[in-house]
């Protein structure tokens, strides 16, 4: 064959290409793995260098996993539907509405486990209303249909509330935003307690990595995100997987309304507001795609705890609020040119 | 080519409408074990619509499809692939942000059960992904690298793998060249080579008449949706098959 005598001469240079490429191969993926929490040590460093005496004492750590506690579970949401290469705007809304519910319901005089449920059932009730209206009404792009819920369930929450703030839920149901675990039986002092949500956020986040990361659904939901037509070609039930996504986006949604509703000790009109566009940046910062199937949940905390660690650093410096906002932004864009830069080392085009 | 007379794949008098445009009339097609057949034909001649007909995505207006001699209705490409009938796509079809053995088990991952829970079982995974490589020769680093990484002629054997890995009895190839550097070709030309070796039975669509005339074996042309020529690759030339394409005999 002609072919065979013309690649004998072509060999030599493709090692050589192999030689330098498997070196990118090699780093690339602890790069994309690991790189955010490199940044988050820094972070910490640079920080605990500003704020010796403060920034890592017991009580500012675990004031920051308070801080983030809620967020981190919008975050974790957004980011699965990001994965897909969707959006979902609403889930500061979803929150707000769960939240709203509860209060309601609380008020209304029903038992506390009652009260704990309503915010999850309502929250995964109106992820799937967002699944299905982009699955069935085949709504040209998820953003949009989220956008449209981002109001709907807003105002809806401030209809059966009347706009106005419902206060003061029975210990159990703050449980999981206000409950302390104490570590005195450790030899520690009453103050060195470990905050509840903190180990929520643990449990969530470990049960999300395995599903995302060991299970048939959570292999597919990547493979949606990487190309839809692969996994339809597949036997993929793409629609179906889109709408467990979503559903699953407003539970996380509903937990964070559950642990605002303990954080704070009441519904309010204004939970969550823009809490969506804080949710998105943690995701981007943390390495997930826009394009879909890319990021992973290990980012998505990191994303959420440099975004936590900022606010607070900044505040205990005493920086304005102004300063965070322009700084946060940002980060956004730096982290995203970063992961522009490890693209175009790491993909073949 | 086959031991036995009797062809794996046979579609007989395949007609398709749409509306009033008549796609395919009175098509027939048969592929035997270990033998490749090139289709040819110009743009609009119906060789996709002939293909998707017999992937099961397009129902036949009239005619019948027979898979080892058993006449068989295919109601979506779920049913073509039960049978061992596999189709790679022009677009490949792969999810780049996944491994290639991940890509080439997607939908059919194997699982291992860990207490109530059903885990991907990752080792099996690529073992099979590797003995499966191995047995039709496509060298890659891993079967853990993206399939990004992968330069167009080695996705296109992904793909190829993909088609092939759940013990596909035909396969149907969409301009499996078209898309590659041409370095790149011959190794993909092999692969079906390979295939063939394999006792497979392959389809191949092209443009190229230097495709055709290193892997087939019978090359039929399509002309305005009907049999226009058949012959085998001895008993006929590269001018001619050209002729075929643009309707003169």
């Amino acid at each position: 064959m002609k072919l065979l005598d013309g690649s004998w001469v072509k060999n030599n240079m493709e090692d050589k290409d192999k030689k330098i490429e498997s070196l990118h191969l090699k780093l690339i993926p602890y790069f994309e793995k690991y790189g955010i929490l490199l940044l988050l040590v820094l972070m910490i460093l640079v920080m605990h260098i500003l704020q010796p005496d403060v920034f890592l004492s017991w009580r500012n750590v675990t004031n920051v996993f308070k801080q983030i506690s809620w967020q981190s579970m919008l975050a974790l949401g957004v980011f699965m539907v990001i994965v897909t290469a969707g959006i979902d705007l609403s889930v500061g809304s979803i929150m707000m509405l769960s939240l709203m519910i509860l209060a309601v319901v609380a008020k209304a005089g029903a038992p506390w486990f009652i009260v704990v449920l309503t915010p999850l059932i309502a929250g995964f009730l109106c992820g799937l209303f967002n699944g299905l209206g982009i699955t069935l009404l085949r709504m040209p792009h998820p953003f949009i249909m989220t956008l449209g819920t981002l109001y709907i369930f807003r105002g809806a929450g401030n209809l059966i509330s009347g706009g106005t703030p419902i206060s003061g839920f029975t210990d159990e149901v703050r449980y999981l935003g206000h409950g302390r675990i104490d570590l005195q039986w450790l030899g520690l002092e009453k103050s060195q307690y470990l905050p509840v949500s903190l180990v929520l956020i643990a449990i969530v986040y470990i049960i999300f990595w395995i599903f995302l990361n060991k299970s048939k659904t959570g292999k597919w939901i990547y493979a949606i995100g990487g190309n839809p037509n692969a996994a339809r070609a597949s036997g993929i039930n793409v629609n179906k997987i889109l709408i467990i996504v979503y559903s699953l986006c407003g539970f996380l949604s509903g937990i964070g309304a559950l642990i605002l509703a303990g954080r704070t000790d009441s519904g309010y009109p204004n939970a969550g507001l823009q809490s969506e566009l804080d949710a998105i940046a943690a995701c981007i910062i943390g390495g997930a795609s826009f394009f879909g199937g890319r990021g992973t949940v290990l980012g998505v905390f990191a994303g959420v705890m440099i975004m936590g660690i900022l606010r607070n650093g900044l505040n205990l410096m005493d920086v304005s609020s102004f300063w965070q906002q322009v700084l946060i932004g940002s980060i956004i864009v730096l982290a995203v040119y970063i992961d522009v830069l490890r693209r175009d080392i790491g993909t073949r085009k | 080519m086959s031991s036995t007379s009797n062809p794996l794949l046979e579609a007989k008098g395949i007609t398709k409408y749409f509306g009033t445009i008549t796609a395919l009339e009175n098509v027939n097609l048969k592929v035997h074990a270990g033998e490749c057949l090139g289709v040819v034909g110009d743009n609009g001649a119906g060789k996709s619509t002939l293909m998707k007909v017999l992937s099961g995505l397009y129902k036949p207006s009239a005619g019948s499809l027979f898979f080892q001699g058993k006449e068989e209705i295919l109601e979506s490409p779920r049913d073509s692939q039960n049978l061992g009938l596999e189709m790679v796509y022009q677009d490949l079809a792969l999810a780049g942000n996944l491994p290639i053995g991940e890509n080439i088990f997607l939908g059919r991952e194997p699982t291992k059960n860990l207490g109530f829970l059903k885990l991907l079982d990752f080792n099996k995974i690529k073992e099979l992904t590797n003995a499966h490589l191995d047995k039709l020769k496509i060298n890659v680093k891993s079967a853990d690298q993206k399939v990004e990484e992968l330069s167009g002629g080695q996705r296109q054997a992904v793909a190829i793998a993909r088609s092939t890995a759940f013990n596909a009895k035909v396969v149907i190839m969409d301009e499996p060249t078209a898309a590659l550097a041409i370095k790149e070709v011959g190794k993909v030309l092999d692969l079906i080579n390979s295939l063939k070796k394999t006792g497979v039975g392959v389809i191949v669509i092209s443009h190229r008449m230097d495709d055709i005339f290193t892997v087939c074996d019978r090359v039929m042309a399509l002309f305005q949706g009907t049999n226009f020529a058949e012959a085998t690759l001895s008993n006929t030339s590269r001018d001619e098959v050209i002729g075929w394409i643009m309707g003169k005999k």
